[in-house]
């Protein structure tokens, strides 16, 4: 559209020119077939999921206690942690993408380390940070008698950890893409600091932020290896639904997976209700 | 142009998968026993046996030429779905009765399976036993943190048991999913106690100190041990087992503080 706009033109030749840009922009047919692949790689597991699930149980799997409270928990934690990213991450995506000092491209590998570790190495690194040996979590509990493994803001603080790449590398992306020159020319018109983030920076970026929290908030939602070394396992406290799978798994392969197929629509409904409006809703 | 680009790409994806493929059969196989025709003995056994079973198969690789032993150690039930799911394997060490039964149940064993050690439960403690611990019944201290298995694995339907036996109910911080998360959560510091085999303290040397208590012998745990049907390698895999329950086999086991074979 945006092309044709400064070309006046006849309307036939204008819709000749569409149809011709049309075609330019398609895919090379050959991409089609490793795009086949590379969805059945995702689809076909989950498929097998659905084919082995015990449909006649499902509603009593789903329903009990420990279910229930898993789903809770999961729910609220991986709420409040992707606030969390938002709030912290948000602010150093900024840095990153707009900072003037020296030393940002280190920074930026730094933050980039949880999506490398090993997940229980990060909880395994929150233990012996946050635990009681650790250098905060024994300043801690001397000044205010606050330990926190075994509690759920364990969980929160390992979810944040492995997340929050997500949401920083997504809104940096954002950042650097809408460039300076909108926030430049509002400045020029006077527009204050706090005036030209508000109504400037943030509507340009809003679908980055959007796909960086759907991103960050899925992470949280399937995190397990650095809930299950930092937080521990226990119903209604650290209990999450990956957790609970993976404990039902020792005992009988029905429960964990109809537990993982809710684990599965949660993740769907989330993604298919906040994304499209987002991302690829707005251009 | 774009041929050749996909001929790279298919294949790119062709190495990959062969690559992927190959190296769970052969990669094991080669290496320094290249003189007589090399053979493979595959052992799945519970992660609690990985000291002595190391120690096992530097000697049985020294007693029987040619012969690489490989080890996959995990979860006695993650191992049991493996086979269950047609895992090559030619011997299961299971610590647990339980676990050895999925496998049994789907007629997955050449033979019945024998008891080759068992295990009992003991309290960790904090170098030093400083909360003092002496019984099962001090566990249940409001203030204490403890930590055990979660029901569902076999250390922690152990510990159910003796709740069960001794009318004691435990409050714990936390029901790990295997029995060394419980043992770390200990020797970290960040909890007070811990519910761990005999043997997880034996192998801690020192950073755990343990604490005998009588009831932990109404949950004696068994570990069973069986050739696996259609075994590659049937006749190692019956001279494997006649290691264990042999007499070197049985010594490095009692060393670890395993308790003898029934």
């Amino acid at each position: 559209m945006s092309v044709t706009d400064d070309v006046p033109q006849a309307p036939q030749a204008e819709r000749t020119r569409d149809r011709r840009h049309e075609r330019d922009v398609a895919l090379p047919r050959w991409m089609w077939v490793p795009a086949v692949v590379a969805f059945l790689v995702i689809a076909l597991p989950v498929l097998g999921l659905l084919l082995e699930a015990d449909w006649a149980r499902m509603p009593e799997l789903l329903t009990s206690e420990a279910a229930l409270a898993a789903l809770r928990l999961s729910l609220e934690t991986a709420a409040a942690s992707t606030v969390l990213c938002i709030l912290l991450g948000g602010p150093l995506a900024a840095v990153l993408a707009r900072g003037r000092m020296r030393g940002l491209r280190t920074l930026r590998s730094v933050v980039l380390l949880p999506l490398v570790l090993p997940p229980v190495v990060g909880g395994l690194a929150l233990l012996y940070l946050v635990g009681a040996r650790g250098l905060v979590g024994e300043a801690l509990n001397l000044g205010f008698g606050i330990t926190i493994p075994f509690t759920t803001a364990a969980v929160v603080i390992a979810q944040t950890f492995v997340a929050m790449p997500f949401l920083v590398v997504s809104l940096e992306g954002a950042l650097r893409t809408a460039g300076e020159r909108y926030e430049a020319v509002a400045a020029t018109l006077g527009a204050s600091p706090a005036l030209t983030f508000r109504r400037v920076t943030v509507p340009l970026v809003l679908p980055g932020l959007m796909s960086g929290t759907v991103l960050a908030f899925a992470r949280c939602l399937g995190e397990f290896g650095a809930t299950i070394t930092f937080a521990g396992n226990l119903q209604g406290t650290t209990q999450t639904l990956p957790l609970l799978v993976y404990i039902q798994r020792e005992t009988d392969d029905a429960g964990a997976i109809a537990l993982s197929l809710l684990l599965v629509v949660v993740a769907i409904l989330v993604i298919a209700f906040a994304r499209p409006r987002t991302t690829e809703g707005i251009r | 142009m774009k041929v050749r680009a996909l001929l790279g790409l298919l294949a790119g994806l062709a190495l990959l998968l062969a690559g992927c493929g190959g190296s769970s059969g052969s990669a094991d196989t080669g290496g320094s026993s290249a003189a007589a025709a090399p053979r493979t003995l595959t052992v799945l056994a519970a992660a609690s046996l990985t000291e002595t079973f190391n120690a096992m198969k530097a000697r049985f690789e020294t007693d029987n030429p040619g012969v690489t032993v490989r080890i996959s150690y995990g979860g006695s039930s993650d191992l049991a779905s493996q086979i269950v799911n047609g895992a090559p394997a030619d011997v299961f060490a299971a610590a647990s009765d339980a676990t050895m039964k999925t496998v049994t149940d789907k007629n997955l064993t050449a033979a019945a399976p024998r008891i080759f050690a068992t295990n009992v439960l003991q309290i960790a403690t904090q170098p030093g036993n400083p909360e003092g611990i002496a019984s099962f019944a001090d566990l249940a201290e409001p203030d204490l943190k403890v930590v055990v298995c979660a029901p569902q694995v076999p250390c922690g339907a152990a510990e159910q048991k003796i709740e069960t036996a001794t009318g004691v109910t435990l409050t714990p911080a936390s029901q790990e999913t295997d029995v060394k998360s419980v043992l770390g959560k200990v020797s970290s510091g960040n909890a007070d106690a811990g519910l761990v085999y005999v043997t997880d303290v034996t192998a801690a040397k020192g950073s755990v100190q343990g604490v005998t208590f009588p009831e932990a012998q109404q949950a004696v745990t068994n570990y069973p041990i069986a050739v696996v049907k259609n075994a590659p390698q049937a006749g190692l895999a019956q001279k494997w087992i006649d290691m264990v329950t042999g007499e070197f086999g049985q010594k490095t086991l009692d060393a670890a503080g395993f308790g003898a074979e029934k």
